[in-house]
């Protein structure tokens, strides 16, 4: 014991003691509170932090698939690849940034030798009010800022990426379309994948990655799954700098297939150019607006040429569309090209149509042997209907009916069949027997072609007329009780006609009238199809009766050749007409190229040689001029081809459509101008193109 | 005072005489759970410092074999110090309190550098050192001597003792948090309030000064004093997900590190955080989580278990002194490394805020480490002539 110190009072050293056993036992707790908090983190949280590190050292480097390429039938690439070097941001980062990116976006536009404006409005997202150039797809992609770069420009980008911060540079496969505009629409485009379809496509989440594209039309979109492959997933440890430690596996992308079409790229350019030429002769006296020609396989119901003009290039598509040359896409002055007039147009049929409704006569009890009167001009229930430019042919058969075209038959035979359901008032179930059939060759509902947004066009009968009603009246009986105002302020007797109009459709616009029956036997007023539609009936009157689901597509051959899917043809259905019908109907189509309204199209047509069987129409619409059409198959004695062409606004069958059609034929047969066939041997190619292993293609040449 | 002084100059010549026999009487427990300590460290610094790139860890031992040298010193003053009189070393106590005040001024001359922002460095040639982890030692010092030895006929520190204290305190933390390291300085705060409290000096005072490090937490928010990193960190502690590649990410990395190693660990040098470095500073202030992740619960729970040990026997020492000086002077160690160690390893599980503390024995850092020892070896002195007294 230390006698110079200080002697504590006992109570004192005992109470100090006390406090130091007190901090012991706070020290314990705290440390136990560590140990329970460093159990909680590792034995029942464990797996979620294994997880998260995993995560962490495990970057997934996502390997795109090279897109499969679109070929003809002969194995002639309509689109395929190429690479470009683009550049890109990562959206979010560059928002991120305190002033938005713009430091960034504006040494970026010095270095591309752009306005940064243009960067700018690249770096936006799409919306309603926003004008292109934006950004179409989702802010998780990274956003492509110019594309088809100098390689000097993306190296300096590349190598100052510090300079650059959320830029990137890199080679990127694009699109190529060697042969521009030709088969457009059928071929579709490409654009980045937006949120909503990442959103609905969730097993396919994992499939993209960097700037990923999907078909947004045509086959690119039917066949994006087949024509994608499936990307392949690198897995590599890295750690915190993103260095490489090393590769943890390796997943190979599965290159996607390539779609071997039925479409001949020869015959597909005759057709556009056969179609355009036409258009041109046409005007100026008609508009011809528009038009589309399709070429089918009458045996398969592939689709050989489907040409419809206005048309575009896919490739403008490509890196980000500006907004002249987007609005030009969906404006009607410029024809809205994106629109295929072959599968998603509708126009009245004119006499094309006569087919269904000669042959829903015969099946209703009108004879193939009897002869019928053919007027100048008709009168039935009070209305008076004349033949096409007025002239009569006297008594004639059903063949004659056909090959001049008699309006005057069908038109009573229309009002007959009317008649017979009972009239404005039928008593139960009306037959309909001319919509019945317009149906059983396929009219009214799409054909089920592997392109997007068909049409189904339209057959109109009672009950479409009283739904049409329905959905219309209301309008009309508030019309038909106020009238028209506005039109009354500068033309008081049309407003009180429109007037007296609208409240008739109140009243009884539900009724079926004979006048409408009248029209639909001629394929005129309210019937509507395509020209997909009407290529397909008649390839149904060549063929025997059989209606095909049209297909563009023909085989997917995966990428090194080893496999191969064909695409068989799919049956849809079988027209509802007697063989001895279908035959009468070939014999009369026959004719017409060769006596008949088309003769003058085919004067000089080597008919002897491939005999062409074919109908014209000339179908008139309200506010509209004439437009053209010719439906036909060929070779008579041996159908292969049907053809359907359609100018809108055109004039006559034909004068303007069966002359193309011809142009085809002969371009597909070498006749005329053609110094060889376009199809050797004048058939579709059954034999598919050889994909060789090492990827290359062996272009069919027979 | 002088008369103490002499006596204890007088006793110190005993030195040679009693070293062998005070290192032998000195608590073994203390003693061995600081060396298994230091030697878990030398292997996790081990660990934390491999290059990650797969390569054999005995090709990259030179962080290992500095650690090693760095031990060795430390080791050699913990036990010389342990030699000698408690009561000698108090003699110095004014010599070392000014000797690492000095330090601290030079930090903030050209003769200092500053590493991860702060001006906590002195470095003369190869050698570097952190006059801030000196100015710990001085300060435990310091205060035991002042608060430890009232004036004659008082039991216990006056009014004025505190306030000298007060003083003692102020020129070492005002020093400390001009590098600025707010770590240190919450850590010099500690050992006064601890001190401080088990000093026996009025209750008056030990509430005031509690109430006072309360207010000024408080104003530093109040005032926006904390520097925007601070604040962030804060944020991020009560949430770690709230900026995972920012301010959280440090926070979010450990906690990674921690959860994924599970009860066994992945084994040394198989820590797939440790390797990746996604951990930052993980040889020095996120060691715990190199241990958590590659030795699992069974060895991040020892390295507690370690701590709790060390600190509950040296409170242990505190508590068989009958004298004041040197049993507030083990209450300073303890708090030192109490709170040290519980903030170093509760920020690698998002318990406390992110601040750069080394983990007492552990971490790499020679200078933190010879002033961990030596405090060590104080206690250790202590407890070897306190001990025989009960």
């Amino acid at each position: 014991m230390n006698v110079y110190e200080p002697h504590p009072a006992p109570g004192r050293t005992r109470s100090r003691r006390a406090g130091i056993l007190a901090v012991q036992i706070l020290v314990l707790v705290l440390f136990a509170a560590l140990g329970v908090r460093l159990w909680y983190l590792q034995i029942p949280r464990g797996d979620h932090y294994r997880e998260l590190a995993v995560a962490n050292h495990h970057q997934q480097l996502v390997v795109p698939a090279t897109r499969g390429r679109i070929l003809d039938s002969a194995g002639r690439s309509l689109v395929s690849n190429r690479t470009e070097l683009i550049v890109s941001a990562d959206y979010h980062e560059l928002v991120g940034m305190e002033d938005g990116g713009l430091a960034v976006l504006t040494d970026l536009a010095e270095v591309l030798d752009v306005p940064v404006e243009e960067l700018q409005q690249r770096m936006r997202l799409c919306g309603p009010t926003v004008e292109r150039p934006c950004w179409p797809g989702s802010p998780y992609q990274p956003v492509t800022l110019a594309d088809d770069i100098e390689p000097s420009v993306a190296l300096q980008i590349m190598e100052s990426g510090d300079d650059f911060p959320g830029i990137t540079a890199q080679a990127h496969a694009v699109r190529d379309y060697p042969h521009g505009a030709t088969a457009g629409q059928v071929l579709g485009y490409l654009q980045p994948v937006t949120q909503e379809e990442l959103d609905a496509r969730e097993e396919l989440r994992t499939q993209f990655t960097g700037i990923d594209q999907v078909g947004r039309d045509g086959v690119e979109a039917v066949y994006d799954t087949e024509l994608r492959g499936t990307a392949g997933v690198r897995t590599l440890a890295v750690n915190n700098h993103g260095e490489v430690m090393e590769v943890v596996s390796d997943e190979r992308p599965v290159p996607g297939s390539h779609l071997v079409t039925h479409l001949d790229l020869r015959v597909q350019k005759i057709a556009e150019k056969a179609l355009a030429e036409g258009m041109a002769a046409a005007r100026p006296r008609y508009k011809a607006d528009s038009g589309a020609a399709v070429v089918l396989d009458v045996n398969t119901g592939g689709i050989v040429a489907m040409a419809s003009l206005p048309t575009y290039d896919p490739g403008v598509w490509q890196g980000g569309i500006d907004q002249k040359a987007f609005d030009e896409m969906l404006s009607e002055e410029a024809g809205e090209p994106l629109l295929s007039r072959a599968v998603q147009g509708q126009y009245p049929p004119g006499s094309t149509f006569k087919i269904s409704s000669l042959s829903a006569a015969v099946e209703n009890g009108f004879s193939l042997r009897s002869t019928y009167a053919c007027p100048g001009s008709v009168n039935l229930a009070g209305q008076n209907y004349e033949n096409y430019e007025g002239g009569g042919h006297g008594t004639i058969d059903l063949h004659k009916a056909i090959v001049v075209s008699c309006n005057t038959v069908f038109y009573k035979f229309g009002y007959q069949l009317w008649k017979r359901d009972g009239g404005l008032h039928p008593e139960g179930e009306p037959e309909e027997a001319m919509a019945e059939m317009a149906r059983g060759y396929g009219f009214g509902s799409p054909t089920g072609i592997d392109l997007p947004y068909e049409t189904s066009g339209r057959i109109p009968d009672r009950e479409w007329k009283r739904n049409f009603w329905e959905e219309t009246r209301e309008t009309n009986c508030e019309r038909g009780e106020r009238g028209y105002p506005d039109i009354a302020r500068t033309n008081p007797s049309h407003a009180s006609y429109l007037k007296r109009l609208a409240y008739e459709q109140c009243v009884e616009g539900f009724l079926w009238r004979a006048n409408e029956a009248v029209n639909f036997s001629i394929g005129q007023g309210d019937v509507l199809v395509s020209p997909l539609q009407l290529a397909r009936a008649y390839a149904a009157i060549a063929n025997g009766g059989t209606l095909y689901e049209p297909r563009v597509a023909r085989a997917l051959v995966s990428a090194d050749g080893s496999e191969t899917r064909e695409i068989e043809p799919v049956v849809a259905g079988k027209v509802p007409v007697s063989d001895t019908t279908l035959t009468y109907l070939q014999k009369a189509l026959t004719e017409v190229p060769k006596a008949g309204t088309a003769r003058g199209a085919f004067a000089g047509f080597p008919q002897d040689k491939v005999s062409v069987a074919g109908k014209t129409g000339s179908a008139d619409a309200q506010n509209r001029q004439v437009s053209a059409w010719f439906a036909s198959y060929a070779p008579a004695d041996d159908p292969q081809f049907a053809i359907a062409v359609f100018v809108s606004q055109g004039g006559t069958g034909g004068m303007t459509s069966a002359p193309i059609a011809r142009t085809i034929y002969e371009g597909i047969y070498g006749f005329g101008d053609f110094d060889e066939p376009a199809l050797p041997g004048g058939v579709p190619r059954d034999e598919l193109p050889v994909v060789r292993s090492d990827g290359s293609i062996d272009v069919l040449e027979r | 005072m002088s008369t103490h002084t002499g006596t204890a100059l007088l006793r110190g010549a005993g030195i040679g005489r009693t070293a062998a026999g005070a290192a032998r009487r000195a608590d073994p427990v203390l003693l061995g759970a600081a060396a298994l300590l230091c030697a878990v460290g030398a292997l996790l610094v081990w660990s934390a410092t491999l290059p990650g790139d797969g390569s054999s860890p005995l090709d990259s031992t030179g962080h290992l074999r500095r650690h090693l040298l760095h031990l060795l010193v430390g080791w050699a003053v913990c036990l010389a110090v342990a030699s000698v009189d408690h009561r000698t070393v108090r003699a110095y106590a004014p010599v070392v309190y000014a000797a690492t005040t000095a330090a601290l001024v030079l930090v903030l001359t050209p003769l200092g550098a500053v590493i991860n922002g702060s001006r906590g460095w002195i470095v003369v040639g190869a050698f570097q050192f952190q006059p801030a982890e000196l100015a710990k030692v001085g300060l435990v010092l310091a205060l035991a001597t002042l608060l430890g030895e009232p004036r004659d006929g008082e039991s216990r520190p006056m009014t004025r003792d505190v306030l000298f204290g007060l003083l003692v305190l102020a020129l070492p933390l005002g020093l400390v948090l001009a590098q600025p390291d707010l770590g240190t300085t919450l850590v010099l705060g500690v050992i006064f309030l601890g001190m401080l409290t088990l000093s026996g000096a009025p209750v008056f005072w030990v509430v005031g000064m509690l109430a006072c490090g309360a207010a000024a937490g408080f104003c530093v928010w109040w005032f926006d004093m904390l520097e925007p990193y601070q604040v962030a960190r804060l944020a991020t502690m009560v949430d770690p997900t709230v900026d995972p590649q920012g301010a959280g990410y440090n926070s979010n990395q450990a906690l990674i590190a921690v959860g994924s190693g599970g009860v066994h660990g992945t084994g040394l040098f198989q820590g797939e955080q440790t390797h990746g470095r996604f951990v930052p500073e993980q040889h020095t202030d996120f060691v715990f989580t190199v241990a958590a992740e590659e030795l699992g619960f069974l060895g991040a729970a020892l390295v507690i278990a370690l701590f709790t040990v060390v600190i509950w026997r040296i409170l242990g020492v505190a508590r068989g002194c009958d004298q004041l000086c040197p049993r507030l002077l083990c209450v300073g160690v303890a708090a030192w490394f109490g709170f040290q160690a519980f903030i170093n390893i509760g920020m690698g599980m998002g318990v406390v805020p992110v601040t750069g503390l080394p983990l007492p024995f552990v971490s790499y850092g020679g200078t933190a480490l010879l002033a961990n020892l030596f405090a060590l070896g104080l206690v250790l002195g202590i407890s070897a002539r306190d001990r025989g007294f009960e």
